[in-house]
């Protein structure tokens, strides 16, 4: 979709404020929110593409004024509430009572044997190579343009190369598509580019002496 | 066009910290009792993130790299192998991708769909990174955002910005500072910052 999310080259957003003394978690709520993911994935909620399709439809004002951890809350209760793993109502009622009575803690929980999977997922991630019979469209040096036109679902083809004519630098192998795995339509199988840009390609004369370099599905490219 | 106005997530948020707070334990009560998760799972999680993985990790295979040719050699090709090698590598870094930073070319990594970074070699994101001002930015302007940083690569400088948009996570290898011929691998580590790694600055110099 075309949304607030697709950020690449937008004006207006201020200067990059870094503090040198930010922390991991600015609250213990994060901690939970960061382990939701994995949780709620192994349970069936979502997978990482339908993940952020979900915060990809935050309400603009609400995506670029939020706090980042609210936006894995918006899309794991957006997947939750759809998929039955959340009662909305339910929700809303123990929120309105933890609100009320903000000193009650959750009584602690065991659960060893998650601990032993978050233990191999963190040492090993995820396999997101899928295999792909078919010969790849490109080969290294041949030039292509990104796929103009909107996105109705989910994608992973920002808004500032659409339309543009880069060249590519590496193929990758085939991998999960973005496009249909967020949308409920499987996993599928394509062939990843890193797709360079010159600068001036992009950006014009401000773009001078800079390069770009994006990796791109093969579905999104067009012999140039 | 440079005028740029406030910075929209700066700290004062429409939602207070209780709220979101109080919504969270509402989730995790559920959760827990549906058998999802359990605090303990939370917390060990939440403990290798705070505890274990982190810069320092980047910052031991770069000071590797500097200390011995073959090890930089290997790290370059495959950096997902190299750094397997010295135990490094897992979630959100299944596929690393190594860019050298030379005399004539400047690295720079930014997603700027959402928030891919190279955690097993950098831990969790700080949130300018996750933040609109810097995604919005690095692709377009990227010696602008490094000045932020304090940081000019030179105008002869080839700046390359790296928007990791799929699964292959990037990170940078800086140039190794002058003046530290004969250092240890532990004391070059030392010189290697976080924003070093993402390409925003050069690697620190000996004092």
């Amino acid at each position: 979709m075309d949304g607030i999310h697709d950020l690449g080259g937008r004006h207006g957003f201020g200067p990059v404020l870094h503090p040198d003394d930010e922390p991991i978690f600015h609250s213990d709520w994060e901690k939970t929110v960061l382990v939701m993911f994995p949780a709620m994935a192994m349970a069936g909620a979502f997978n990482l593409d339908e993940f952020r399709h979900g915060m990809e439809q935050i309400p603009p004002h609400d995506y670029i004024t939020a706090r980042y951890y609210e936006h894995w809350i918006d899309s794991m209760i957006h997947y939750g509430v759809e998929r039955g793993v959340f009662d909305a109502d339910e929700l809303e009622r123990r929120t309105q009572y933890y609100l009320n009575n903000p000193d009650e803690e959750l009584l602690p929980s065991s659960k060893p044997e998650m601990v032993e999977t978050l233990k191999g997922m963190i040492a090993s991630g995820d396999d997101y190579h899928r295999p792909n019979d078919l010969p790849a469209k490109f080969a290294t040096g041949d030039r292509v343009t990104v796929v103009d036109g909107p996105s109705l679902g989910h994608t992973r083809r920002p808004a500032y190369v659409r339309g543009r004519t880069g060249t590519i630098a590496t193929l990758h192998g085939s991998y999960v598509y973005p496009d249909t795995n967020a949308m409920g339509e499987g996993e599928g199988s394509e062939y990843v580019y890193t797709v360079e840009f010159s600068g001036e390609e992009l950006w014009g004369d401000e773009g001078a002496n800079s390069t770009v370099y994006i990796d791109l599905w093969e579905p999104y490219l067009l012999p140039a | 066009m440079t005028t740029q106005g406030p910075h929209p997530v700066s700290g004062t948020f429409p939602r207070s910290d209780e709220e979101i707070a109080a919504r969270v334990k509402a989730m995790e009560s559920i959760l827990v009792e549906k058998d999802f998760i359990a605090s303990d799972a939370i917390d060990y999680m939440s403990s290798v993130f705070e505890n274990e993985l982190g810069p320092h990790l980047g910052a031991r295979a770069t000071a590797r790299a500097w200390f011995d040719p073959e090890f930089k050699l290997f790290l370059l090709a495959d950096a997902t192998a190299a750094c397997r090698e010295i135990d490094i590598g897992g979630i959100q870094g299944e596929e690393m991708i190594v860019l050298e930073n030379t005399e004539d070319v400047h690295n720079v990594v930014v997603c700027t769909l959402c928030s891919c970074y190279p955690w097993p070699v950098l831990g969790l994101p700080p949130n300018w990174y996750k933040y609109p001002a810097y995604r919005s930015r690095a692709v377009r302007d990227p010696r602008g955002v490094m000045a932020e940083f304090g940081f000019d690569p030179g105008d002869d400088v080839e700046v390359k910005v790296w928007d990791s948009s799929a699964e292959l996570r990037y990170w940078v290898l800086p140039r190794r500072p002058e003046g530290t011929e004969g250092w240890s691998e532990e004391e070059l580590a030392a010189l290697v910052t976080r924003d070093s790694l993402l390409g925003l600055t050069d690697a620190s110099a000996p004092e």
